[in-house]
């Protein structure tokens, strides 16, 4: 059976490609835009913090012989501390001023972290094992899926999931939304607002990092594996825009899906659509698609 | 915004008129390169120091700069200043679009939208087929400069490079301090303002993005010349970053700090070369320090520490006036 004259299951093939891609930016620009709420900051480090994620399991997987679960628990927890120890050592000394000086801090984290890697590993990149359980493959009787990139789309939904979960319905996200609207005031609730920024900056890191893990398996890890997938979250999240947290999922999926058909009917453009569809978007609705007008 | 004292200016001039006689003492192609930075990031601050928009994308208007004059020249054997020129005025052209997109939004979704655009002008250079994707145009012949100067020689080149850089400097002294630049930093100070006072802030914004974008064509178009190369490197993201800490270093509150960040940073980069990736840990260092403590940069924090002096003798002065009226 053809669609287009291109056989259904290369297009199933390239449409859950994409669905995987699209979990990764939804999974990076949602702890994007958490981070942009609460800290007025646009984390330029994230696709580092990706990056760290993955080589972190890595290490742990090569020289302490973790296996795969104790890595995705343990990666993401380790980084988000690093992420953190960094928000209260030098991040917390930026805010009130202009926030484009936190996008160049964390920028020059990004050219430490990258290069310092680079010193370390190399440019090339370091074979993942993916994880036995999941090396098989499941035929879904329309095509053939294998397992482990369904772990990946299940997994990063049910993430996505909970931390919407977690900040629109329980009361620590309704103090963290009180603190994204009114800082001062929160405090003045006897809420810690300093320690909810802290701990906001490690979950949106660790968010990264959890995704950088699940990805190893499937890209090679490699220290600039973070910066070209970062510059793409960006162009995600204009799209979006940062407000909602539902934004930023549903645009991160939508945009993997559209890369994939891209990749499918015009493969040269594949690599630039999400920019091509920034370019539209600001054309039409220059607000993004779920953004409020920025004052 | 006082300028640098006159002393000073000339001392400088003079020592780069002298660089291709001493090849003893320092490397003129080295010079040459620095001085296409020091264009480069002057560009930029037009931008980002004088209307407040930080761009993070500028590497596509100097690597377009460097493409298309390497292209012109090499492919169509058009002469070198009219390569240079039409370098310069197809980057003009595509930051005159750049800045169109990139102003729908503000701040620091600005910044990402450059970032994105540049992106896109990158994947444009990667995959176009008369770029030669990952080798660049290689040996673009530096051919002569109005006909009469064989720009073979690096004497020759030296000289042409520090004229047209020096005439874009001059250029952007002179934006700074028109009327056109007055305007400018109404719209960094207050854009509203600016706004309500009749200004059209959008028409302004595109027209200094195109300044910026042609001058940093500019710079590229030079670079690629004296390089006799054009690649990947002059257009990836890295360029973009480079621009911003030349301009931070050398402080964005001023017109020539960035040529002194610019000339700082293609230093290192320069010494640093044989470390590999040493060179991005420690420019990813100098930034962090630069962002968290030393965000007027080099020339910002002198003169400032010049005009605190000046008015404390000044103070001085006046209390001691004061005094002896009190006296009498």
């Amino acid at each position: 059976m053809d669609i287009f004259g291109i056989p259904i299951q290369a297009l199933l093939g390239q449409l859950m490609l994409g669905i995987v891609n699209g979990s990764f930016y939804a999974v990076l620009s949602l702890g994007l835009a958490i981070i942009f709420g609460v800290l007025k900051i646009v984390n330029f480090a994230h696709g580092a913090f990706f990056m760290l994620g993955a080589f972190t399991a890595f290490l742990l997987a090569q020289y302490m012989g973790a296996n795969y679960w104790v890595t995705l628990a343990v990666a993401p927890l380790a980084v988000a501390l690093f992420g953190m120890a960094f928000e209260f050592l030098f991040l917390r000394r930026l805010y009130g001023l202009d926030p484009i000086y936190g996008l160049l801090l964390t920028f020059s984290l990004v050219l430490v972290l990258e290069g310092g890697f680079r010193i370390a590993f190399g440019s090339s990149g370091q074979p993942f094992a993916t994880p036995d359980l999941l090396r098989g493959t499941l035929n879904l009787g329309f095509m053939v899926l294998p397992l482990y990139r369904g772990f990946v789309i299940v997994s990063a939904l049910l993430l996505c999931l909970a931390t919407w979960f977690i900040i629109e319905r329980t009361s620590l996200g309704a103090s963290l939304r009180a603190a994204t609207e009114r800082a001062e005031l929160t405090q003045a609730f006897g809420i810690n607002v300093p320690r909810l920024i802290t701990l906001t900056y490690g979950v949106g890191v660790g968010l990264a990092a959890f995704a950088g893990v699940l990805a190893a398996p499937i890209f090679h890890v490699n220290p600039s594996m973070g910066s070209s997938l970062v510059i793409i979250i960006f162009a995600v999240v204009v799209i979006g825009g940062l407000g909602s947290i539902m934004g930023a999922i549903v645009t991160g999926l939508g945009l993997g899906v559209v890369e994939g058909f891209t990749r499918v009917f015009y493969s040269e453009f594949s690599s630039t659509i999400v920019f091509l569809v920034m370019v539209l978007v600001l054309l039409l609705r220059p607000a993004g698609l779920f953004g409020r007008e920025e004052g | 915004m006082r300028p640098l004292p006159s002393t000073l200016i000339a001392l400088g001039l003079l020592a780069l008129l002298a660089v291709p006689f001493f090849p003893q003492l320092i490397y003129s192609v080295f010079v040459m390169e620095t001085l296409c930075f020091v264009l480069f990031a002057c560009a930029f601050n037009l931008l980002l120091g004088h209307t407040g928009t930080l761009s993070f994308g500028h590497a596509a208007f100097f690597g377009t700069g460097a493409y298309a004059t390497g292209l012109l020249v090499k492919t169509y054997g058009v002469p070198t200043e009219l390569g240079i020129l039409i370098g310069g005025l197809g980057a003009a052209v595509l930051g005159a679009i750049v800045g169109a997109l990139a102003i729908r939004r503000s701040g620091i979704y600005l910044a990402m939208i450059t970032l994105a655009l540049s992106q896109l002008v990158y994947f444009f250079f990667l995959q176009a087929p008369f770029t030669g994707a990952e080798d660049g145009l290689q040996r673009i012949p530096r051919g002569t400069f109005l006909g009469i100067v064989d720009l073979r020689s690096n004497t020759a080149l030296y000289y042409v490079v520090l004229g047209i850089v020096g005439a874009g400097l001059w250029l952007v002294w002179r934006t700074v301090n028109s009327p056109f630049g007055h305007v400018l930093r109404a719209i960094r100070e207050h854009e509203p303002r600016a706004i309500s006072l009749g200004y059209p802030v959008a028409r302004y914004k595109i027209l200094v993005f195109a300044l910026s974008a042609g001058l940093s064509g500019i710079a590229g178009s030079l670079k690629a010349i004296v390089f006799q190369l054009a690649a990947l490197n002059d257009v990836h993201w890295h360029t973009s970053g480079d621009v911003i800490l030349m301009t931070l270093l050398g402080g964005m509150g001023t017109v020539f700090g960035p040529a002194v960040g610019a000339a700082l940073v293609s230093t290192l980069n320069h010494y640093l070369d044989p470390f590999g990736a040493w060179v991005t840990v420690i420019t990813g260092l100098i930034f962090m320090a630069c962002v968290l403590t030393f965000r007027q940069g080099v020339v910002g924090q002198l003169s400032q520490a010049l005009r605190t002096r000046r008015s404390s003798t000044h103070a001085a002065r006046s209390s001691h006036v004061t005094t002896s009226i009190n006296k009498d």
